[in-house]
This record gives C-alpha cells, structure tokens and sequence, in this order.
C-alpha cells in the first residue's frame, strides 16, 4: 500500500494566541510548533496500515522552513519519505489553494490511500481534505475513528461519529480520509526512529516543480481573504457563591440561574 | 441573485442550525435585496420542504428529489448541489456547521472553485451581495473577519451563533424538482447507521449542558449528571480527562479535540478548566463551575462557581431543582 499523509505544522494548542495591536495576524513571536494534533493520528493510521500490508508512507506537507521539523518528527515516527511544499508563493492562500498545492504534488506520486487530519487547530477550516479528494477525482470519508482495509486491498470500511450516531461507511481505493480522534493512540518517536529520520529522503519543492502559476495559489489564488483579526471578548468575572451549608449555596444558584441569568 | 440555505435533515428531523441560518440568512437577503431559498436534498422529503417553509421565511423551498439522495454522500449531494449552483448562481450558500455539513461544503466549493468560510459565528453582507464572515480560530483564542473573491461566496454556520426565528403565519411555496445520478458517480456507501443518540439533546444543539471532568472519578459516577441533566432536559458532556480515562465515549467530549458547544448554560463538574476545554464551551452564555479546588482556572470564566466537593452539590442541585419544578 502506497500511503499519502497530508501533515501541517501548527502552533502547540497550550500556546497563548496574541492579535497583534493593528489586527493584521497574530504575533507569531516565540510560538512553540508542533505537528497538527489531528494529523498524527493520520501518521499513526499511515503506519500501522504499512505495518500490516507492506509499501510505503510518504509525508507531504505546505509549509515554510520551521516544518522540517514536524516533518521529520514524522518520519521519526516511522514515515518513509517526505515532500515538503516549500515557497512563499504558496502560502497566506485559503483551504482550496493548499488543497491544489497538495494535489500538484500527489499527482506527482503513486498512491492507494491518503490521510489527513480532519482540521488545522489553528485555522480550523476542516476544508483541505474532502477538496483535496475532490481535486484528486477519489472518493473519500471524513472523521473517522475507525479504519480497515477490505480483503483485496481495493476498499476500505470506516467507521464515523456523526451527530445522534455512528456510520458504517464503505469506499473504494484509492480514497482519502479525515482523522479524528478516537482514531488510534498515535505512537512516539523512539531514539531509534529520530536517528534513522535523518537520512530519510526529504525532497523540497516549489511553485515551478508543482507546475503551478502564483495565481493559482497563495494570497494570490484564495477565494477567502482575511479583512481583520481580532481577540474574543473577555467574559467578564462572575462570583463564587458563599454560605453555611451547601443547601444554602444550591438555592442561592438555583435562584440566580432563574431570576439572574433566566437560564432556566 | 438569492442567498441560499442548505437545509440538513435526518429521518424528516431538520437540524437546529437550518432554523437559526433561515433567520440571519432572511436578514442578510433584506438587506441585499435578494431573494432567499432553501434548498433541501433527499428522497420522501415533502415534510422537511413544509416545515423550512416558514422559517425566514424564503422566497421558495427548492425540494430536489432522488432515490440517490436518500442516504447523504458527498458523491450525490455534492454533485447535485454544485450542479444546481452552477445553474441558478446564487450570490451566497449557506451550510450548517455541522459534521455532514463540513463534509459537503468544502467537495462543492471545490468542484465550484469558490470561496468558503466554516464554522461562522457573524456574518454580513452589503448592497451589492457581498458577504463578509467571522469566524473563531486557534479554537476560539482569536476571531478573524473575512471577505470573498468571485461567486458564490459559501459559508459554514456553528449552531447556536444565530437565534432560533419564529415561524412565520404564511408558508413559502415548495418548488419540486428531480435529481439526475447515475449509480457509478456515487462511489462510497452508508453500510450502517447505529443510533446511539438517547433522550437527550445533541451537544452541539442543545440549550442547557452539564457536563462532568477529571473529579467525577469514575464512569458510574457520572449517574448523578444524568440524573441532574433529565431534570434541565440536559445534555451530558465530559472533559478529556474522562474521555481519555474511558468513562465517556469520544462523541460526549467538549473542547479542542471534542466538540465546540455554545449552550444557554453550561454547568461544569469537576473540571478544571484548561485551556482546550475553554476553547469548546468558552461562549456559552452562562457558565457554573462545581469544584472543590478554589484554583481551578474554570472559576475565572465561570459566572456563578460553588466551591465544594461536586457529590455533595450536584445531588441537592438536583433535588431543588426537582422541588422547584413540582
């Protein structure tokens, strides 16, 4: 099985998000990166499918120089190769011109399966995915949290969580999936494997390699623009409610939640 | 030129979200001076049709029939919707943010190379039809305001970010039409679908959500929030800390890697209010936090805290709320 993992290279989800003072970004000063929470599960998936039917995982990623390293995390992992979509021109797009960026590449490679992460924790588009697929003409699933290829290796049955239940899906390969949680325990880099990852194939590519044109992509190809950023409004403090017993306390909140806050 | 509604439905229920988008979208219509459809896919749908019908209430229900709609695909459903974008050209398409509508949106805004926003919680539109969106980002720690290039301009709307609109006295026609595709075009197939939903509300659509942390301690533990949840016609959630101790499934987490809600109350138990389950319930309107640690961050953003071991509150919550009901 040849696996595709689309990876991105986001902010830690601990890290203290700042709006800069005109509200043109963030203030990206001092921000630890990390591989995308959701993307890993897709490297577990990629792995543990390589593991049980043989090929190959490949690690594709759009990002600027610092994704090196989440990349190589992967390949630390156990990935075999990556292709880094490295070049300005690419990048401040919107979901669908990261989308054709990876699909540029892929086409590029063989494949039967890919994985991505069902969203970004930093935009949190959940967009590249399922267009991905599209621009790619396979079918694919999204969030799943189970995941088996069919006897035969030409179809794959999933499993997602969709709201008021659970959804046995079936589709056939090539196709690419969304990861979400619940997915698998994605594994850590041993000592090993983060050796090994450095002298694993890492191939960068630009615009011209991709056979894009800038309009296509980045800040020049996107349909959504951002206008301004800015930071939500802070709640305001509220109050611990005092008194002797806790009957009194409950009664005091009862009382508030109906008169005060007319919740309930 | 209309703005349009995707209205979601399952077994002839329509999703709150469709309700709550069918009031701002009418607002957003007025003052473009646009018409607005609502356009629902499926097979045996007449019901769905009528009851959109009055909320808005648009110009007309678009009612698009095939047996290949019955069960959602993004195959089916995206094919028949960008095909009917194509045809009509509509200025906006508006999706509920909800999982079949993440999944749908962004297959038709590639097949249409459009421009799409997800999980809005604002959105605006000016004289000549152009929307403007904003949206949460970095799980809620920022907002960003975007604009669009090109048509149609296509959005994704998190339930519970508009109100619910009342119906109004006269009903929009239903406007039917039929659906052409063909059987190979649909590629994946729903084998299954195991109800697991219960009584209670949906987490992302529900009103009053109680919801139990790390200090529930175990999995039967969380009886009492059941209990305190049928009283409120609740829905029940859980941290991470107790979906990872594998005391709730993965679909009753709230937070970054769980489920974003924006409830009316929300009354967290035994939790302490980390960042990432901030980042999922951080906009309900009101927040009670019941902990026994005075440090827990979750009484920074809570409105009303009770510090105090949770099993001796949430049993007496209950029963007075249970007297006060009788």
């Amino acid at each position: 099985m040849n696996v595709i993992v689309c990876l991105k290279q986001v902010p830690d989800t601990e890290s203290v998000i700042k709006v800069k003072p005109d509200g043109s970004g963030i203030e990206t000063e001092g921000l630890k990166y990390v591989i995308n929470p959701y993307d890993e599960f897709a490297v577990e998936e990629a792995l543990r499918t390589k593991e049980k039917l043989g090929g190959e995982v490949t690690i594709v990623c759009v990002g600027p120089d610092r994704a090196v390293e989440s990349i190589r995390m992967a390949l630390a992992m156990g990935a075999d190769k990556a292709v880094h979509l490295n070049d300005p021109a690419l990048f401040e797009g919107d979901a669908l011109t990261t989308a054709k960026a990876l699909a540029a590449a892929i086409k590029q490679m063989p494949y039967d399966l890919i994985f991505c992460g069902k969203q970004a924790v930093d935009d949190d588009m959940a967009q590249v995915g399922p267009a991905l697929a599209q621009l790619l003409g396979i079918p694919h699933v999204s969030v799943i949290n189970k995941f088996e290829v069919l006897e035969g290796g030409r179809a794959a049955r999933v499993t997602r969580q969709v709201e008021g239940g659970e959804e046995v899906v079936e589709c056939p390969l090539p196709a690419l999936f969304t990861c979400q949680k619940g997915l698998n325990e994605p594994r850590y880099a041993s000592l090993p494997g983060i050796m090994k990852a450095k002298k694993k194939p890492l191939e960068t590519k630009d615009l011209a390699a991709l056979g894009l044109s800038a309009d296509e992509v980045g800040a020049k190809g996107a349909k959504v623009k951002a206008v301004r950023y800015y930071s939500p409004p802070e709640r305001q403090p509220g109050r611990i409610i005092e008194g002797e017993t806790v009957e009194e306390r409950v009664a005091q909140l009862v009382k508030l939640l109906r008169d005060e806050a007319k919740v309930i | 030129m209309a703005i349009w509604v995707f209205v979601e439905h399952r077994e002839g229920t329509i999703r709150k979200v469709c309700y709550q988008m069918m009031g701002k979208a009418r607002e957003l219509a007025d003052k473009a001076g646009q018409e607005l459809w609502a356009v629902v896919l499926g097979q045996g749908a007449e019901s769905v049709a009528e009851e959109i019908a009055a909320y808005g209430p648009p110009q007309k229900v678009l009612l698009v029939e095939s047996e290949a709609l019955a069960q959602y695909t993004s195959d089916a459903y995206g094919k028949v919707l960008a095909d009917l974008i194509a045809q009509h050209q509509p200025a906006v398409v508006l999706f509920g943010a909800t999982l079949t509508g993440k999944d749908l949106s962004p297959c038709v805004a590639a097949r249409l190379g459009c421009g799409l926003a997800t999980d809005c919680v604002g959105l605006d539109i000016d004289g000549q039809g152009n929307l403007t969106a904003r949206r949460p980002i970095y799980a809620g720690k920022a907002y960003v305001e975007v604009s669009f290039e090109g048509r149609p301009q296509m959005a994704s709307v998190r339930p519970n970010a508009f109100p619910m609109p009342t119906p109004a006295a006269q009903k929009a026609p239903v406007e039917r039409v039929k659906a052409e595709v063909k059987p190979e075009e649909v590629r994946t197939a729903v084998k299954e679908f195991v109800k697991t939903a219960g009584e209670r509300p949906e987490l992302t659509e529900a009103d009053i959500i109680v919801s139990g942390g790390r200090g529930m301690k175990a999995a039967e533990n969380f009886k009492i929030l059941e209990e305190l949840a049928d009283v409120l016609g609740a829905a029940v959630g859980a941290s991470r800390a107790a979906v990872d101790a594998g005391w709730r499934p993965q679909s009753d987490q709230v937070g970054q890697t769980g489920k974003t809600v924006s409830p009316n109350l929300y009354i967290a138990c035994g939790i302490s209010g980390a960042i990432q389950h901030l980042a999922g319930m951080g906009t309900s309107k009101y927040i009670v936090a019941i902990n026994k640690d005075p440090e827990a961050p979750i009484f920074k953003k809570a409105d009303y805290g009770i510090v105090e071991d949770l099993f001796k509150v949430v049993p007496v919550l209950t029963q007075e709320l249970k007297k006060a009901k009788a």
